[in-house]
C-alpha cells in the first residue's frame, strides 16, 4: 500500500494540491488536505480500479475539504452569524430605512484574459479574507463546491433560513468589496 | 399578493434565486422589479458574474501545471505515508 501511495503522490499529488488550493485558498491547508487524503487512501483501500485512481483520490479529497470548511464554520456559534445587526456586514450599510440602495451597485467587468483572471482572483481572496471567516467558508462551500443548500444545512446543522441569511450577507459583502477593488484593466 | 418589492427585498430574492428555484409569486415580483429598477438589475448581474468567474477560476487553477506541491510538502507527505505503514 505504501508503494501505491508513493505512486499516487507522484502522479496525482500536484493535481490534488491544485484542486484543494482552488477551494481552500490557503496553501498550508491545501497541503494538509492532500496528506490526509493519502493517509485515508492507504487506510481504507477501497480502490477497485473501476474508476481512475485520480477520480477516486479526488473523491476522498472532496470530503476532507468539506470537513475543513465545516470546522471553520463551526468554530463560532451560528447565532453570532445570523444576528443581522452584529457585524461589519450589517445590512444597514446597504439600504436606507425604506429599503432603497444607499449606493447603487456598479457595473463589474468580466475578467477575460488570464492576466485579468489572476488579478480578479487575488482581489477576490482579499475580499473573502475581509468577511467573517464563517461567511467566507459557507460561501466557498456553496458557490465553489456546489454543495446544495440541503447538504450545507445538514452538515452545519443550521436551518435553511440561517443558511440563506449567511449566503446573502457573504454575497453582499463580496460584491461591494469587488466594486471597490476590481477595476478591469 | 403584493407586487411591489423594495430593493432590499429584491436583493434578498435575487440571492435566494442562486440557491433554490423561486416560487412563482417571487419570480413574478422579481421580474417586475427588475423591469423598473436598474440598480437591482446590476446587482443581479454582479452575483451572476461572481458565480461565473469563480467557477472559471477554479477550472483554471485545477489545470495550471505551474502550481505544484513544493518539495518540502512532498517530503513531509512521503514521511507521513512511511510512518503510517509502521
Ligand atoms: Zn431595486
Amino acid at each position: 500500500m505504501t508503494n501505491n501511495a508513493n505512486d499516487w503522490l507522484n502522479e496525482h499529488g500536484d493535481y490534488l494540491y491544485r484542486f484543494a488550493l482552488a477551494r481552500l485558498r490557503d496553501p498550508h491547508q491545501a497541503e494538509d488536505a492532500v496528506q490526509e487524503t493519502m493517509l485515508a487512501a492507504i487506510k481504507n483501500n477501497s480502490f477497485e480500479g473501476e474508476s481512475s485512481a485520480r477520480t477516486w483520490l479526488t473523491g476522498i479529497l472532496k470530503h476532507k475539504i468539506i470537513d475543513l470548511q465545516r470546522k471553520l464554520i463551526r468554530e463560532q456559534p451560528i447565532s453570532d452569524l445570523v444576528d443581522l445587526d452584529a457585524s461589519e456586514t450589517s445590512m444597514d450599510d446597504f439600504f436606507d430605512k425604506s429599503g432603497h440602495w444607499l449606493e447603487k451597485p456598479q457595473f463589474l467587468e468580466m475578467p477575460e484574459n488570464a492576466l485579468q483572471q489572476k488579478q480578479f482572483l487575488s482581489i477576490l481572496n482579499t475580499c473573502l479574507d475581509k468577511l467573517p471567516a464563517k461567511l467566507s467558508a459557507i460561501f466557498m462551500m456553496r458557490d465553489v463546491h456546489e454543495s446544495d443548500n440541503e447538504n450545507i444545512c445538514k452538515e452545519l446543522n443550521i436551518t435553511a433560513t440561517n443558511a440563506w441569511v449567511m449566503l446573502y450577507r457573504a454575497r453582499m459583502g463580496l460584491r461591494k468589496c469587488l466594486e471597490i477593488h476590481w477595476i478591469a484593466g | 399578493m403584493k407586487l411591489m418589492l423594495t430593493c432590499k427585498q429584491a436583493s434578498q430574492i435575487i440571492s435566494q434565486s442562486l440557491d433554490n428555484p423561486l416560487s412563482w409569486q417571487d419570480r413574478l415580483r422579481l421580474k417586475f422589479h427588475l423591469f423598473i429598477c436598474d440598480a437591482c438589475t446590476r446587482f443581479n448581474q454582479q452575483l451572476h458574474l461572481l458565480n461565473t468567474v469563480i467557477k472559471r477560476i477554479i477550472k483554471t487553477t485545477e489545470s495550471d501545471n505551474t502550481i505544484q506541491l513544493n518539495s518540502e510538502a512532498k517530503a513531509r507527505i512521503t514521511q507521513a505515508i512511511e510512518s503510517s505503514s509502521h
